[in-house]
């Protein structure tokens, strides 16, 4: 049999173990052999190319491939669970950038008389090149390197207009006109603008809005390995790299929809830029009632039904493992423990999930909004820790809030809610929380963790 | 050529679906090892890396090598990272 036919079966074979693999990812009892099957998948496509017979030397491949591992093992193995968000948006930006050399490589090898080749290394490059410096100003505001506040300057829209056409026009010189500039200047031009064009699209977006972006970016990661494919004319880039796209777009679009904003919103309006005016700040908000943990024990104990909602100020908090030791006690006392937790809560889709996953909370008692909003009034006391906005009762009630549409987790319909909280400062919108001024709702001021403890020592006393 | 292209275009707008399909049926607890599985997958296009690593002209084998190399960070990396992830999500 012919090699090519060989090889092309062989992807066929890894295109199908990608599939199986993203399809057992859909429950979390098969969702690891699912990845493991993925990677068997790449592993069988990565070892039939190597039997390629246009490889002339292998050392630069052994040498990269040795040197990558290397580094991708570390990052793997060290990364803590709260940096997430980061390591996926720089690891979007890796493919992004291994997207756009393989074009590159192709561009500077090929022949320059086929449209349909040219434009497939125009899309790979330019995909390539803003999935590359997207990621890293994502990278760069996650980790607070540079600011995660919204950047909006004057003129933007012209900005970027005239930089779209100045792609638009590269584009057409690359497939149809040759010897305007050399290739390799032409090449060089639409790196630069692509570079250009990353970072300009993720500056405006604020800290906020990060999980939308992230979820973006690794659908354009896979976009650009897709476009890879129709450069090298491969099978099995093309379908990867759609179930990527496809994927990444779902995300996008999950989160948008549980802000209550369109995916254009998200991107152009720098929202949370300048203090919102309808805020009602000045508004009459009612009394602030602040209770010691001693006294929110008493209450705790006499509960049959706990929901706990956790928000990034848990994480950041490192609250997690405490709040899981008062999830168990509460158990051993007779009450039922739920987690509620927001799509939007955490920095990356699922994220407060692994949190408390890797605090050994079982996963069976993770509950979404809408499992848990119809259900509220039978709740006895709810534990707010670290969120805010996502439990804002503003965004059912006040109209003329920036959140009002978007779903939240109804915890004022509970019988008793306690909030832990820092202060009074607001949360990432930046706006005020009529949640903390009801008559059900107490507040627990200090840090979540001391708190907690004091919770869980009280329980244990 | 253009049957060719016509057929991996056939061959992405049916992956596309299919992708849509699987994702959908994600539960949302799962999203973050989805999106860290999905980076990994996305480094397929180290596939194309090797090749030109392994090519003759000097300029695309320094191209093809660096992208082997940051491929390969994300395949491993995804991999691994995704499967420490799914190995804390434990029922009682």
């Amino acid at each position: 049999m012919d090699t090519a036919i060989l090889v092309n079966l062989f992807y066929i074979a890894s295109s199908i173990l990608f599939i199986v693999g993203l399809k057992m990812l859909g429950s979390p009892d098969t969702a690891r052999r699912g990845n493991f099957l993925s990677s068997s998948g790449m592993l069988l496509a990565v070892l039939i190319t190597l039997l390629d017979q246009n490889i002339i030397d292998y050392k630069y491949i052994a040498g990269a491939l040795f040197a990558g591992s290397i580094v991708g093992y570390f990052a793997a193995t060290k990364v803590k669970m709260t940096s997430m968000p980061e390591m996926v948006a720089i690891f979007n930006g890796f493919g992004g950038i291994a997207s756009l050399l393989v074009g590159s490589a192709e561009y500077v090898s090929g022949t320059f008389d086929n449209p349909a080749f040219l434009g497939a290394i125009f899309l790979t490059v330019l995909i390539g090149g803003l999935t590359f410096s997207g990621s890293i100003i994502a990278y760069g505001k996650l980790s607070e390197v540079i600011s995660g506040k919204p950047y909006l300057y004057k003129g933007q829209q012209f900005v970027n207009g005239i930089l779209l056409i100045a792609i638009f026009l590269v584009g057409i010189n690359m497939l149809f006109f040759q010897g305007f500039i050399s290739p390799e200047e032409l090449l060089i031009l639409l790196i630069v603008l692509a570079f250009i064009l990353g970072i300009l699209f993720v500056i405006p977006i604020g800290g906020a809005d990060m999980p939308v972006v992230i979820a973006l970016l690794n659908s354009f990661s896979g976009l650009a390995a897709c476009a890879a494919g129709f450069v090298i004319l491969n099978n099995v880039l093309i379908v990867a790299g759609a179930l990527v796209g496809a994927s990444g777009l779902i995300l996008t679009n999950i989160m948008c929809k549980a802000m209550n904003r369109s995916l254009a919103n998200v991107l152009f309006s720098g929202f949370g830029a300048a203090p919102d005016a309808t805020s009602d700040s000045t508004q009459e908000q009612g009394e602030v009632k602040p209770i010691s943990a001693e006294d929110a024990y008493l209450i705790l104990e006499a509960a049959s039904s706990v929901l706990i909602v956790p928000g990034y100020g848990m994480a950041v908090a490192q609250a997690q493992h405490a709040v899981r030791e008062l999830g168990e006690l509460l158990e051993d006392n007779g009450a039922e423990v739920k987690y509620a937790i927001h799509p939007v809560a955490g920095r990356m889709p699922g994220h407060m999930n692994v949190l408390l996953a890797e605090a050994n909370v079982s996963y069976d008692v993770l509950v979404e909004p809408d499992d848990v909003n119809p259900v509220m009034e039978t709740v006895d006391v709810c534990i707010v820790i670290g969120a805010n906005d996502v439990v804002n009762p503003d965004a059912k009630d006040n109209e003329g809030s920036p959140i009002y549409g978007m779903p939240i987790i109804e915890v004022d319909n509970a019988k008793t809610v306690f909030v832990s909280k820092r202060s009074m400062a607001s949360g990432f919108a930046g706006i005020q929380n009529p949640l903390f001024f009801k008559p059900n709702t107490r507040m627990l001021f200090g840090d979540a963790k001391e708190t907690v403890s004091t919770l869980v020592s009280e329980f244990k006393g | 050529m253009e049957t060719q292209i016509i057929l991996l275009i056939f061959v992405l707008v049916l992956s596309i679906f299919l992708g849509v399909e699987l994702i959908t049926k994600v539960p949302s607890t799962l999203h973050t090892p989805l999106m860290s599985g999905a980076n990994a997958i996305s480094g397929i296009t180290l596939v194309g890396a090797i090749l030109s690593s392994g090519s003759s002209e000097i300029v695309t084998i320094i191209l093809g090598t660096a992208a082997v190399f940051f491929a390969s960070i994300n395949v491993i990396g995804g991999y691994l990272v995704t499967n420490r992830m799914l190995g804390m999500f434990k029922k009682k």
